[in-house]
């Protein structure tokens, strides 16, 4: 295995989800990882137009587009919901309730720094929740490949794209690693078998530190 | 007491030109769609009113609702998280066109300002965008050892929203998601219009269950069966 699917990074990432934990996933991507929960877990997905513990998309037709997530789409609800406003949804997120939050990145910074709203080009700026959801979870975990489609690190000693919060990212699940922000450096925690540290390293934008063994990042096959 | 307007028209008169106008719902979930086609209705018959700056999460989709608002040229500026959407063009040529002014505001803090502004607040201290460009010029402050960032409340002329059930008193139920930014609106402007699809005499709701209590509301209009703009989108509808 040269790298994970998109699937089998959402799946690493869902494997460290705690039963009973509130959760909130980023739109695109990060909605994958409440397909992977480990049977005998229930997380509880919060999205911040206000609703705790939706379900999966209806069936198309059966939409009502009075209940969406913060990606727009339409989602179901399961037993124990609730309905809340946008301050009180906040609240949530600010105030240090949620145990996780899992992003997507543009870049992350040795030191938790993460850019993920603004490639900085002309256009239409649009930042939604990304500079709030940063601050207040837990855990606040990325996934993303661990190199841009050419082939850049997106791990890097420091952002070069606007910032979405400071030294706030505490764990990064890569197509090729798990990475944790200790102290002000990326400590590797696991990597792909068929990978050497120094593979790895050469396509990593900082220094990656040792903290004890390092595991290998096994997943299952997945479609 | 009674607070209802019998007529869409009727609601909007008072909204004249330059104007600060809130607009509830996030996407098209809680958008009060036929309010903001009435204001459109005058400004076709009349040219009236223009120059409103408008205060939504989004900037609409398609070209109905808000970005239809926007298409007619009466939006001069728009505070907002994410102008983008499933078809943004309106907004998006508009902005590139440099015919609008964009504040963007990141939601949680979009959703505190018009909270504080609704309670009388006129300043507070998040840890939001503390680092980043949408913090540049404020003021920041460590509290526990921690920096913040400076916002100010946000405060309109009018507020455009939708509920589910409303009696004559303004008490206010919502759908679903569809409460949203809508509850915290109905606090931040001098005049609030509450849409509802269903208008019932007081003491139907039972007081348990108001989300928005009469005190915040000042005209109620009944529009049963409103129009959701996912579904006229879908449609590829353009208002008027």
């Amino acid at each position: 295995m040269t790298k994970l699917s998109n699937a089998q990074i959402a799946w690493r990432a869902a494997q460290d989800i705690e039963d009973g934990a509130y959760v909130n996933l980023g739109i695109g991507f990060p909605e994958m990882v409440a397909q992977y929960q480990p049977p005998g877990r229930q997380a509880i997905f919060h999205t911040e137009n206000g609703i705790l513990d939706f379900g999966p998309s209806p069936a198309v037709g059966a939409e009502d587009w009075d209940l969406i997530n913060a990606g727009k789409k339409a989602v179901t609800l399961n037993p124990g919901a609730a309905f809340f406003h946008h301050a009180d949804s906040f609240a949530m997120v600010r105030g240090g309730h949620l145990d996780v939050a899992i992003l997507g990145a543009y870049q992350v910074a040795q030191n938790g720094d993460l850019a993920n709203w603004s490639v900085g080009a002309k256009g239409v700026p649009a930042v939604g929740g990304a500079m709030d959801l940063v601050h207040g979870a837990k855990r606040v975990a990325v996934i993303t490949e661990h190199v841009t489609k050419d082939g850049k690190p997106k791990l890097l000693a420091a952002c070069t794209l606007p910032l979405t919060g400071v030294a706030c990212v505490t764990r990064i699940y890569t197509s090729l690693a798990v990475i944790d922000i200790v102290d002000g450096h990326f400590v590797l925690r696991e990597k792909l078998a068929s990978l050497t540290f120094d593979d790895l390293q050469s396509q990593t934008g900082a220094p990656l530190h040792l903290d004890g063994p390092v595991q290998d990042l096994t997943v299952p096959e997945l479609s | 007491m009674d607070k209802t307007i019998p007529t869409l028209a009727e609601a909007v008169a008072g909204i004249g030109d330059g104007a600060t106008v809130m607009i509830g719902g996030f996407g098209g979930s809680g958008a009060p769609i036929e309010l903001i086609h009435a204001l459109i209705d005058r400004h076709v018959a009349t040219g009236h009113p223009t120059g409103l700056t408008v205060i939504n999460n989004n900037a609409g989709n398609g070209h109905v609702g808000l970005a239809a608002l926007i298409e007619h040229g009466m939006v001069k500026k728009l505070i907002c998280s994410f102008p983008r959407s499933a078809d943004p063009v309106v907004f998006t040529e508009m902005y590139l066109a440099g015919k609008i002014e964009l504040e963007l505001v990141p939601q949680g803090t979009l959703a505190e300002r018009i909270r504080a502004g609704g309670a009388g607040i006129p300043a507070f201290y998040t840890p939001t965008a503390y680092g980043t460009d949408l913090s540049h010029g404020k003021k920041i402050e460590e509290f526990d050892g921690r920096p913040y960032v400076q916002e100010r409340w946000l405060k309109a002329d009018f507020a455009l929203i939708k509920a589910h059930v409303g009696d004559t008193h303004g008490n206010l139920t919502y759908r679903a998601a569809a409460r949203n930014f809508n509850p915290l609106m109905a606090t931040a402007a001098k005049q609030t219009i509450v849409q509802v699809s269903h208008l019932v005499p007081p003491g139907t709701i039972d007081p348990e269950t108001v989300i928005t209590p009469g005190i915040f509301v000042q005209s109620v209009v009944q529009v049963t069966n409103p129009q959701q703009e996912e579904v006229l989108n879908r449609a590829k509808a353009v208002y008027p």
